[in-house]
């Protein structure tokens, strides 16, 4: 048993060379070199400034853009550094709501968004990702029914016409890949630089 | 559910079935130690490593050395870990400026990664620097992978060989492995993943300012080269807290599917491994049969309880299921697919959050890994859970007969029949013995999420996963803190290694005896009545042993929230 000793070690010290720091180092040098804007995170520039990543969901809060989902993301509480409070959209720590099926701080929550949703559009049915946090708290897409169900609140916020607005959600709506894989979606702040710079014309 | 929804599902198992034959091949030449494409390339550095080592590969090792050179390969895993991630505050590759981890929690973290199970009471970006991720994090999962292969071929030959006292090299196997296999698939691997939108870099969080003009600080990473060995080696462990579920760590319907297919890829190919040692091709398609079986089984209910919704959301209207905790890119099939394949494999990479199931579709998670991760299984670790279970199935069969039993030419006797009943015994002591301690101990009580009966699947989940060496989680419940890091450690040390030293025991003492040719009386272990008599074995003996447990929780939460009951 004795002479398994120095294989433990070395072949461990090795192979923890091979494959913690030669592999990453080298997939890191390769990545940068072939897919040099997805290595670096796929940030979305404007103006010559970083506003953020195609990938990562961002908050709006203003009537003149289009939402994406609640989430639930969370940031240390600057008073009290044991504790956190809710920072939607924190892309420096990703998670879920976690509550369950049976939660009464859920079945609140929904019930109130859906109220103000549906008095801010009361001819559409809620779309149902409108009003649940997604896994990471970070999603960048809603279903075309969400966009769409927007459409009404958005048309009067910017006061332009709805049926502009509807062609320019199905414009940006992206489909099942090979129509099968994935759902159809629509990224939130793809459509809202898309309305941006369609407003400004 | 649509059809589409389970067009999507069919062709994922479609694909896995297509891979099985050819990466089976491929991993027996390895394992046999004959050439392959890659031996001019990969057979110069394999010498080098032995002959720094000091290993002559030709030596095999009985089942006891074996055994204990996988034993002293771990504790040193676990001390590089625990010591990256104590000093990470002084070492290099600490773009955020993370500071040294808790002991407590340095210590639940490298049994995670020792054990494949990568429990995630860190919080990724929140918590530890790229050094960890690779050094300490990325470097283990390829090393505990390799391990689970290495112990599932030693396996392997105790059934194929008679009459001999070896069982392999372990440290042969681990270098093989991780040269030959999982490298290769990884290099490639991980560039597909950047292509879809992965970053893989050592820079600095990004600060950005939103469209609306608020701070947004985004974090990246050297991430894809952490997730290709995540998922191909079933460790899960998320390089971000929300782990497959985060935009950066699975960004397209496309690597969502792919990122399923490299869990089950390697534990799929094993059967077929089996089969071509054992010399019968057809003994590796019926195991594999077993799981088909059992899985398509659990998908099914997911699928259909997610597609279903809850009772909160019917009442207001909301259709098009339970998006709670999901991604609208997966949307309901994707996620519940993906649900049902992390836990069958013991994988534990999530693409949605499980604690916001349904009480129905979450059961089926809880129940693939009480049943002992077997439906493929983690690397390696799902052929020899499941190969106890035949053992056993073997046992049961031959006793209705009256003859002793036989299994690919050797006799199962009473020591190979103690030694599996050991290894699925201990299991459910672990997860159900701390259950019971988790929901009366105050300190634990303090950390459910979820009040009424979710809370109390919220910590049998935590101890499941942790002892089928899962690592998905509930994951409202607060798992770092003292009692769970401690007790979530001992539950995953107990879950691996109490169920490696007896699957050894068994490889040794099947390849000392003699191969018997098969005869008229012999059981037929190719058709399908072998078949549904290891499913009944899997499903009665795993009935019994946590039925209750699951009766306290989801059932009663899934009666309760018809009734329209909230907590």
């Amino acid at each position: 048993m004795l002479r398994e000793i120095r294989p433990a070690i070395v072949l461990l010290l090795v192979l923890t060379a091979i494959t913690g720091l030669a592999y990453p180092l080298a997939m890191t040098a390769i990545s940068g070199v072939i897919f040099p804007e997805q290595a670096q995170g796929s940030l979305v520039e404007k103006d010559g400034k970083v506003i953020g990543s195609a990938l990562i969901g961002q908050e709006f809060k203003s009537d003149k853009y289009f939402r994406g989902r609640p989430s639930a993301t969370l940031a240390p509480d600057p008073n009290d550094s044991t504790k956190t409070v809710s920072a939607p959209y924190n892309a420096a720590n990703s998670g879920g709501s976690n509550l369950g099926p049976t939660s009464k701080a859920l079945a609140d929550r929904l019930k109130e968004d859906v109220d103000k949703l549906k008095a801010e559009n009361p001819n559409a049915a809620v779309p149902v990702d409108l009003v649940t946090t997604s896994g990471s708290g970070l999603d960048p897409d809603i279903s075309p029914e969400a966009a769409q169900f927007q459409v009404p609140r958005v048309a009067k916020a910017r006061n332009i016409s709805e049926d502009q607005l509807r062609q320019l959600v199905v414009a940006n709506t992206q489909g099942r890949l090979l129509g099968l894989l994935g759902e159809p979606r629509v990224n939130v702040l793809a459509l809202n630089l898309a309305l941006d710079s369609a407003s400004a014309k | 559910m649509t059809m589409i929804g389970w067009l999507q599902i069919i062709l994922f198992c479609a694909i896995i079935v297509a891979l099985t034959k050819p990466l089976g091949w491929y991993m027996t030449r390895v394992f046999n130690g004959e050439r392959t494409f890659l031996s001019p390339v990969l057979r110069p550095i394999e010498a080098g490593i032995y002959w720094i080592s000091g290993v002559d590969e030709r030596r095999e090792q009985h089942w006891l050395t074996y055994t204990v050179s996988m034993l002293l390969f771990h504790i040193g895993g676990f001390l590089i870990i625990y010591g990256v991630m104590r000093l990470q505050a002084m070492l290099p590759f600490n773009p955020a400026g993370q500071s040294a981890v808790a002991e407590d929690l340095s210590f639940n973290t490298a049994i995670s990664f020792i054990t494949n199970t990568n429990w995630q009471n860190y919080g990724g970006e929140s918590t530890v620097s790229y050094l960890v991720q690779m050094l300490g994090l990325t470097h283990q999962n390829f090393l505990s992978a390799a391990t689970g292969i290495a112990l599932a071929v030693a396996l392997i030959r105790g059934f194929s060989r008679a009459s001999m006292r070896t069982i392999g090299n372990f440290w042969v196997d681990v270098v093989r492995t991780t040269l030959y296999v999982l490298l290769p698939i990884c290099v490639v691997y991980c560039l597909f993943l950047v292509s879809q939108g992965m970053p893989q870099t050592l820079g600095d969080y990004v600060e950005a300012t939103t469209l609306e003009g608020a701070k947004q600080t985004i974090a990246v990473g050297p991430v894809a080269t952490q997730v290709a060995i995540k998922m191909l080696g079933t460790n899960g462990g998320g390089f971000f807290n929300a782990n497959a579920a985060h935009p950066f760590e699975n960004p397209t319907a496309l690597s969502n599917l792919v990122q399923m297919l490299s869990i089950f890829l390697i534990g799929a190919a094993l059967t077929n491994v089996f089969g071509r040692m054992v010399g019968n091709q057809r003994q590796g398609w019926a195991i594999l049969a077993v799981m088909g079986v059992l899985f398509v089984a659990g998908v099914t209910v997911t699928y259909w309880a997610e597609a279903s919704g809850t009772s909160t959301l019917q009442a207001l209207n909301l259709t098009g299921g339970n998006m709670e905790g999901k991604e609208v890119r997966f949307g309901i099939v994707a996620s519940s697919l993906f649900a049902v394949v992390t836990t069958a494999a013991s994988c534990g990479a999530v693409n949605a959050m499980h604690d916001s199931f349904t009480a129905l579709g979450g059961m089926i998670p809880l129940i693939n890994m009480q049943l002992g991760e077997i439906i493929i299984g983690g690397v390696g670790a799902g052929l020899y859970g499941m190969l106890l279970f035949v053992v056993l199935a073997i046992f049961v069969a031959g006793l209705m007969v009256g003859r002793t039993p036989e299994y690919v030419g050797k006799k199962i006797e009473a020591r190979e029949v103690k030694m599996a009943m050991l290894a699925i015994l201990v299991l459910p002591l672990m997860y159900l013995g701390w259950t019971a301690v988790g929901v009366v101990y105050p300190a634990a009580v303090a950390s459910m999420a979820n009040a009424g009966p979710h809370g109390f699947t919220e910590v049998l989940y935590a101890y499941t996963s942790s002892t089928g060496n899962n690592g998905s989680a509930f994951a409202g419940l607060t798992g770092n803190t003292f009692f769970y890091n401690l007790t979530l450690a001992s539950a995953m040390f107990v879950g691996r290694f109490f169920m490696i030293v007896p699957a050894m025991a068994i490889a040794g003492s099947l390849a000392a005896k003699k191969s018997i040719p098969p005869s008229a009386g012999t059981f037929p272990t190719t058709g399908g009545l072998f078949v549904g008599l290891v499913v009944g074995v899997i499903l009665i003996i795993g009935g019994l042993t946590f039925f209750p447990a699951l009766a306290l929780g989801p059932i009663v939460e899934h009666l309760a929230m018809n009734a329209g009951q909230v907590f």
